[in-house]
């Protein structure tokens, strides 16, 4: 069965408050060279396979999975 | 006149909403399973605050597709009135009823305290019984609270005065330190175009008698409960 990999994250507009503090949590384990942090939302799912596999994926980000008012998305089908 | 109070697994501000239209306003209420397909009969449904579905994915965003909310909109859609507190907000922009999202609060603190408001549009169904200007003082608690739209969506709200609310200090000046989540220009409460959808961060339902700590969120009740009468 293909296995889908989504990934989710903010729109780079808008300022990712936890990967801020991440980032100062790296800064202060001395990795200095962090220059952003964003953090984003890894779904995986199993998806029985069919010729409307990417269209409906794309439509399941669109309407519940992602937030397109302040998300990204991509996804990956591994066969 | 007739008010509902929408009950999603997780919500927790129902029976204070409820209470507060009942016993405080002395006005009929009854609840609303999320499962109901019918809101026929109520004048003004109520999304109270709360965790609805443990707020897993997103805040709002399974409670949005509960079977109620397909009732919610076209009662929304026939201009009929619909009050998101908190959740109840959060619920309403993942259903696109109000334009925008709340994101995790600037500072990532879940923030419990109260908060003054200031009435930036007395003219609507919403705020007919404050002045404009006026200094409302409520509780709000909530982890992701945080307003955020595009710049149109902004400019729109601002231009059609959508922005009931904004946070502010008890003088009434909206400031930065005032902002207790990082909302874009303050905005705690946002109204869609009709004004018969609204959806705000703080609690007036928590904010509806002395005892409480402050009587001010009775003016928002009062004032739909003005309007009703009027229709």
């Amino acid at each position: 069965m293909p296995r889908v990999k989504v990934y989710v994250t903010l729109k780079p507009t808008l300022l990712d408050a936890q990967g801020r503090v991440v980032q100062n949590a790296l800064h202060n384990l001395g990795y200095r060279d962090v220059e952003q942090v964003r953090i984003g939302k890894y779904i995986e799912m199993d998806v029985a396979a069919g010729p409307d596999l990417e269209r409906s994926v794309n439509e399941m980000c669109e309407r519940l999975l992602a937030n397109p008012v302040i998300e990204n998305y991509r996804f990956e089908v591994e066969p | 006149m007739k008010f509902g109070v929408i009950r999603f697994p997780g919500s927790n501000c129902d029976q204070d909403a409820f209470y507060t239209i009942r016993d405080v306003l002395g006005q009929p209420v009854e609840y609303v399973w999320h499962e109901d397909v019918s809101v026929k009969g109520y004048d003004c449904l109520v999304l109270p605050g709360g965790f609805s579905y443990g707020d897993y994915l997103r805040t709002g965003a399974i409670a949005r597709f509960s079977p109620v909310m397909e009732a919610v909109r076209a009662h929304a859609e026939k201009g009929r009135f619909v009050l998101g507190i908190c959740n109840g907000f959060q619920i309403l922009c993942e259903a696109h009823l109000l334009p925008g999202a709340l994101v995790r609060n600037r500072g990532l603190k879940f923030v419990c305290r109260q908060v003054h408001l200031r009435v930036e549009n007395a003219g609507t169904p919403w705020t007919c019984k404050a002045r404009e200007g006026q200094v409302l003082r409520m509780p709000l608690a909530h982890g992701e609270g945080c307003y955020v739209a595009e710049p149109e969506v902004l400019e729109e709200l601002n231009r059609e005065r959508r922005a009931l609310f904004r946070y502010c200090d008890a003088w009434g000046q909206v400031t930065d330190e005032a902002n207790p989540n990082g909302s874009l220009e303050n905005i705690a409460g946002i109204a869609n175009r009709g004004f018969n959808v609204l959806g705000m961060m703080p609690h007036p339902e928590r904010a509806s008698e002395k005892v409480l700590g402050s009587a001010d969120g009775r003016i928002l009740f009062e004032s739909i409960v003005r309007t009703l009468q009027a229709v």
